[in-house]
């Protein structure tokens, strides 16, 4: 069974962003990026499911810039034994990638396909879903445990629900998309690195995969959240009340 | 090949099975097993040895390019032969380590000791790491390293010969440890890559104003200024750090961000054959976790140490062949630097715009000064650089440089803006004096490790670049024509670099004086003598000897800061993108660590939580009510400013796992 696991390369999670002056977007000149770490949690959990004998094959993809053959070879250096490469400039949004990757699982019929929960960008939560809509196939969402039975084609997937764990079992082929309690992802060792090099990454383009990449949706204006003003000690029960109620208007 | 453990599946290529019966550990059971020549394999938990990855042996999987080479053999006798070591070290003090850290540099590993003893990390035979070899191994990729790396490939070229360079970087990528004012003379880049304009380098700002301020509270003198900039440039170094690194991809370097050197390997002679990479994956109490990952060795015929102002390799590596003693060097004075960027209002912006000032607030036994230069886009960069020989513990560089940014002169300029980066780091302040001899059996240290800033001129990158370039030549020669290192010294003798550094060399010593003395001393060597004195002033004390004791000092009162323009530690640490995997043995180790709480603080009231600026460490009261030591080892910039001033030299800075540290991109 192959397994097909998406990475996004996202701005660091230790970077302080800021927003661009034009209010266009966050600033990503001269801003380190890595692998989103929910990406990093799917890609271990598929190497895991691998060494665990129940498949064969882990395909890293990720679309975007040029720049993403770089957080493709990290896959690869944690493991993955090919990579895919979509090659598409200008923003791509959920739907446009849930519909790339429905190209490419036609392509290279994977019986699992793992994503991060959501990007730390971001932070839609959106792709997996889409993705397994527009295949038709069943989802487990913010799984913090996954059990696979080969014979049965079975995915057992403990999910991080609100009200606490749901679990739900499945028939392969499935899209699962990972949490962070899910496993702690490995390092990328030196000489793992250097044998990364000379795997091969494939590229696509939108077009040769009959996608057209046209988003609904255009951002208007990101800006920084309001600084947080500072607290306020109030002497009595009586200011705090007559506050909640004559300044926040909260009651 | 003998096998000296076994893995009993290959399910999880990183599971680690952690034996419980270590503490139950007998050393003449473990002789027994792992000096008979035998093939069994041994189950981890009757010899009490933790049980490691093997599938880095498997030969099926060796691919081209390098080789996986473990040398049983060798290192069988060096396990054996140090097994009696150890042995008085398994009582767990950190005090024994002495014997441990022998053990470790031998490179035959430690063996685990029972683990009383918190933050030790424990080590197994080193025969399980995985071993790649080069023909050259640069450790940092900074503008000496990466100079290095690409004037080997650059020769490898011209001459038709094909040598391996593998540079080796603990920052997270290349530049994010790399912090400078920094005002660039081109002499050395014009060297290595004449092009760089057409390259597209990150160099576009040149100097267009040089200014000299002497500051009092509320004031600004001008004088007359005594550095000459014209056609260098103000740049940002982490940026053009990152560009050469893609230059040195280009040619065919191997740059590997993220990985620490933090061990030194030597052969039989005593030669250096490589470094080793940390261990990553362990747990704070020094436990393997989940993913524990072995460091790789990296061999090199030829090593050079770019790691900065007093890298932790080359520190080791000069006290060990006594390289300062070899040319009866002085011992190395240094400086903090502690430097922001920040993007400023239009109208206040004037690209290339060089100040720099002496004076307030520093006062006059302390040796420092600011620097204030314009890049593009908006942007400034405003430091301050405090000399580390300063004599009242209570001194705060960190508080100073806020304090700095209220002067009227400065003020004005920053309102409005917002600050991008922080960051912190020490430089040499040494000079031609403290230059060690820099060649040792294996290789030789470069750059800022070894100390070619030429101090009046505030300016260490050139020469930097230059003792790279000079050290590539002499490994070329070293490889393909069988010469000795020795060439590298005596290229650097007679290079651009000693003639600058030897006209250099009074003006930093003339401050011991006092900052009227040292000015007046300077102003003589500049104007009258030129740089043709006959005599070569001396350094004081060492910077850690320097610091006088509490009780003859009085505390400084620091303003709270306003937010605006200066901010508390924490605020600016969020801005240098430091992070470090937190669960991990901490990195700064105390050699006493009882000397905190007995010397540090009713002595020098606790230095080290003054001078460190990113807050590492703390003073907190504990349940009795009696002050600790609390080291945050998660803040640290990897500035080194505890490693050179604590009094009793009892904090030593060992590299943390790579990927951590500072996160700088316009720094």
């Amino acid at each position: 069974m192959k397994i097909m696991v998406a990475v996004k390369r996202v701005i660091d999670y230790a970077v302080k962003i800021r927003v661009k002056p034009d209010k266009t977007g966050v600033e990503t000149q001269n801003v380190k990026m890595s692998m989103n770490p929910f990406c990093e949690i799917a890609l271990e959990e598929a190497l895991r499911i691998k060494e665990a004998g129940m498949a064969s094959e882990v395909v890293a993809v990720s679309m975007g810039p040029a720049q993403c053959v770089d957080t493709l070879r990290t896959g690869l250096a944690m493991g993955a034994d090919r990579a895919i490469h979509v090659d598409a400039t200008g923003p791509l949004y959920p739907l446009s990638v849930a519909k790339l990757f429905k190209a490419l699982v036609e392509l290279e019929k994977p019986g699992l396909l793992i994503l991060g929960k959501q990007a730390i960008d971001d932070d839609c939560n959106q792709t997996g879903q889409m993705v397994a809509g527009l295949l038709g196939w069943p989802q487990g969402t913010f799984a913090s445990k996954v059990v696979l039975d080969k014979e049965k084609q079975l995915a057992t997937v403990d999910r991080e629900v609100d009200g606490g764990l749901e679990t739900l079992c499945m028939d392969l082929p499935a899209v699962i998309t990972t949490d962070l309690r899910l496993n702690q992802p490995r390092y990328a060792t030196l000489p793992n690195i250097m044998k990364a090099k000379s795997k091969v990454i494939k590229k696509y383009t939108p077009q040769e995969l009959n996608v057209e990449i046209k988003s609904e949706l255009e951002v208007l204006q990101v800006t920084e959240p309001p600084k947080r003003k500072a607290g306020v000690i109030v002497s009595s029960v009586d200011e705090l009340i007559d506050k909640l109620k004559n300044e926040a208007h909260v009651i | 090949m003998l096998r000296l453990l076994s893995i009993s599946s290959k399910s999880k290529s990183n599971s680690f099975r952690r034996s419980s019966s270590i503490s139950s550990y007998s050393f003449p059971h473990l002789e027994t097993h792992l000096c008979s020549p035998t093939n069994s394999p041994i189950s981890s938990n009757s010899s009490g040895f933790p049980s490691n990855q093997f599938n880095s042996i498997n030969p099926a999987k060796t691919p081209d390019g390098y080789s996986f080479s473990h040398r049983f053999d060798r290192n069988f006798s060096y396990f054996c032969s140090k097994i009696g070591f150890c042995k008085v070290s398994s009582s767990g003090y950190w005090l024994n380590c002495a014997n441990l850290r022998t053990c470790e540099r031998k490179g035959s590993g430690v063996l685990r000791v029972p683990g009383s003893v918190s933050g030790m990390r424990s080590f197994s035979s080193e025969s399980d790491r995985e071993s790649m070899e080069y023909d050259v191994v640069i450790v940092g990729a900074g503008p000496a390293g990466l100079s290095a790396a690409i004037r080997l490939k650059q020769m490898c070229i011209e001459k038709g010969a094909d040598l391996s360079v593998c540079v080796v970087e603990k920052g997270a990528e290349v530049g994010a440890h790399i912090l400078s004012g920094n005002v660039f003379e081109p002499r050395a880049l014009d060297e290595l890559l004449p092009q760089w304009k057409q390259e597209e380098a990150p160099i576009s700002v040149t100097v267009s104003s040089d200014k000299f301020w002497f500051l009092t509270k509320n004031r600004a003198f001008s004088l007359p200024c005594p550095f000459d900039n014209k056609g260098n440039y103000v740049i940002s170094l982490s940026q053009l750090v990152r560009w050469m690194g893609t230059k040195a991809e280009e040619l065919g370097v191997e740059i590997y961000p993220g990985f620490a050197a933090s061990e030194i390997l030597y052969d039989a002679k005593d030669t250096v054959i490589g470094i080793a990479t940390n261990d990553m994956g362990v747990a704070k109490d020094g436990s393997k976790k989940e993913i524990f990952q072995r460091g790789v060795e990296l061999k090199g015929r030829i090593m050079l140490l770019a790691e900065g102002c007093r890298g932790s390799i080359s520190e080791k590596i000069m006290k060990k062949y006594n390289l300062r003693e070899k040319r009866h060097a002085q011992h190395q004075t240094y400086a903090l630097g502690i430097k922001e960027v920040w993007e400023i209002e239009e109208d206040k912006h004037n690209p290339g715009s060089v100040i720099h000032t002496l004076g307030w607030p520093l006062d006059q036994k302390t040796y420092g000064g600011s620097f204030l230069y314009h890049l593009q886009d908006r942007q400034v960069a405003i430091g301050l650089v405090v000399a580390l020989n300063y004599q009242n513990p209570f001194l705060n560089p960190y508080e100073e440089f806020q304090k700095l940014k209220h002067h009227p002169a400065i003020k004005p300029l920053l309102e409005g803006g917002s600050v991008l980066q922080y960051g912190a780091r020490t430089l040499n302040e040494g000079g031609f004096q403290s230059i060690p001899y820099p060649v040792f059996p294996g290789g030789a240290i470069i750059g800022c490790s070894a100390g070619f800033l030429n101090v009046p001129k505030i300016k260490g990158t050139h020469t930097a670049m230059k003792s790279g370039m000079l050290a590539a030549e002499a490994t070329f020669g070293v490889l393909q024509e069988g010469l000795n290192l020795e060439t590298y010294w005596d290229a650097l003798q007679n290079s651009w670099i000693w003639e600058e550094l030897y006209r250099a060399r009074n003006y930093r010593p003339a401050f011991e004086h006092g900052l009227v003395p040292g000015l007046a001393i300077s102003g003589v060597e500049h104007y009258i003598l030129k740089g043709r004195s006959p005599f070569t002033l001396k350094h004081g004390k060492p910077d850690h000897e320097a610091t006088k004791v509490a009780r003859l000092c009085s505390p400084i009162q620091y303003p709270k800061p306003d937010g605006v323009l200066s901010f508390d530690v924490p605020t600016s640490l969020h801005r240098s993108n430091t992070n470090h995997e937190h669960d991990q043995p901490a990195h700064l180790r105390l050699r006493d660590p009882k000397i905190p709480e007995q010397v540090n603080l009713p002595d020098y009231a606790g230095p080290e939580s003054r001078y460190c600026p990113a807050r590492v460490y703390e003073y907190n009261p504990d349940e009795k009510s009696q002050l600790k030591l609390q080291i945050n080892a998660q803040n640290c910039l990897h500035c080194k400013a505890c490693d050179i001033k604590d009094p009793k030299q009892n904090i030593e800075w060992t590299v943390p796992e790579g990927g951590g540290g500072p996160g700088y991109s316009v720094m």
